[in-house]
């Protein structure tokens, strides 16, 4: 009498990775409850992939020439100018709501970066940081004799 | 800065949506100059084939698609922002020439300009000789 509507639109396996994903999200949402926003700029999300990071960050309208990415140690800075408009004289805000100005920012990565092998790239305003992980500070593995 | 000028501001609009993603409300920039008004957005993961700008009447929409975000096999470990479309409407005077309108799109940045319309531009008005 009652199909199960999950199994009508599409197989049960087609829809794991969607609820996995959905646990994943629920419980990075209830891990940081109580902890305050950080209101740092820009902000940032961090990945995990095959024992590297990888940084993300929304940097609208940024000149990637003037954006300066470095990296010593474990810490990574990300610094840069937003590019502001170039006005004749004869122009008058109406409205300003997009940040102005310069920017800095340093994250401490849980790891030393090899820093020769980092890869940056800015696409549609998006800035997208690889770090790998230094070969010294891998994990090693400990034969038992 | 402030949080509120920091964070991104999500859309709470009353009316249902197809995608279900979080819509936010792309920060702008508005000025004019004598010939035209100028509206910059700030809309980072779009680009020109995914935004779509729509005039109906004096109505203007301007909404952008952006893709998941997701880096393949890669798990997110932490999270400052979320990722989603952006949705903002304004209502234009009939000042603007709507025929006239040009958009464009660059580093995540939408720039529109909304030309004035021929009669309400600003004109010097000669003082004849009595």
């Amino acid at each position: 009498m009652f199909s199960p509507s999950l199994w009508r639109i599409r197989r049960f396996s087609d829809a794991m990775p969607e609820m996995l994903q959905l646990q994943r999200e629920m419980n990075r949402l209830f891990s940081n409850v109580g902890q305050k926003a950080p209101q740092d700029y820009p902000a940032v999300n961090i990945w995990e992939k095959n024992g590297s990071a990888v940084v993300t960050a929304e940097l609208p309208g940024i000149d990637p020439e003037k954006l300066d990415i470095s990296v010593s140690g474990d810490i990574l800075t990300l610094s840069g100018t937003a590019q502001s408009i170039n006005f004749t004289g004869s122009e008058t805000y109406l409205r300003q709501e997009r940040g102005i100005g310069s920017f800095k920012r340093s994250l401490q990565l849980p790891f030393s970066v090899n820093a020769q092998e980092v890869e940056a790239r800015y696409e549609r305003g998006i800035l997208m940081i690889a770090l790998p992980r230094m070969k010294e500070d891998l994990p090693k593995k400990i034969k038992i004799k | 800065m402030m949080e509120k000028d920091v964070q991104k501001t999500e859309n709470v609009s009353a009316t249902e949506r197809i995608r279900n993603v979080k819509t936010f409300v792309p920060r702008v920039d508005i000025y004019e100059n004598k010939d035209a008004l100028f509206l910059i957005a700030d809309m980072p993961g779009v680009d020109e084939k995914t935004v779509d700008i729509e005039l109906e009447k004096n109505v203007l929409k301007i909404c952008g698609c952006v893709e998941n975000g997701r880096i393949p096999d890669a798990t997110l470990m932490y999270s400052e922002y979320e990722i989603g479309d952006y949705e903002r409407v304004f209502t234009l005077s009939d000042e603007i020439d709507r025929e006239k309108i040009v958009a464009s799109v660059k580093n995540g940045v939408l720039r529109l300009e909304l030309p004035k319309a021929e009669k309400v531009k600003p004109r010097k008005i000669a003082i004849k000789a009595a």
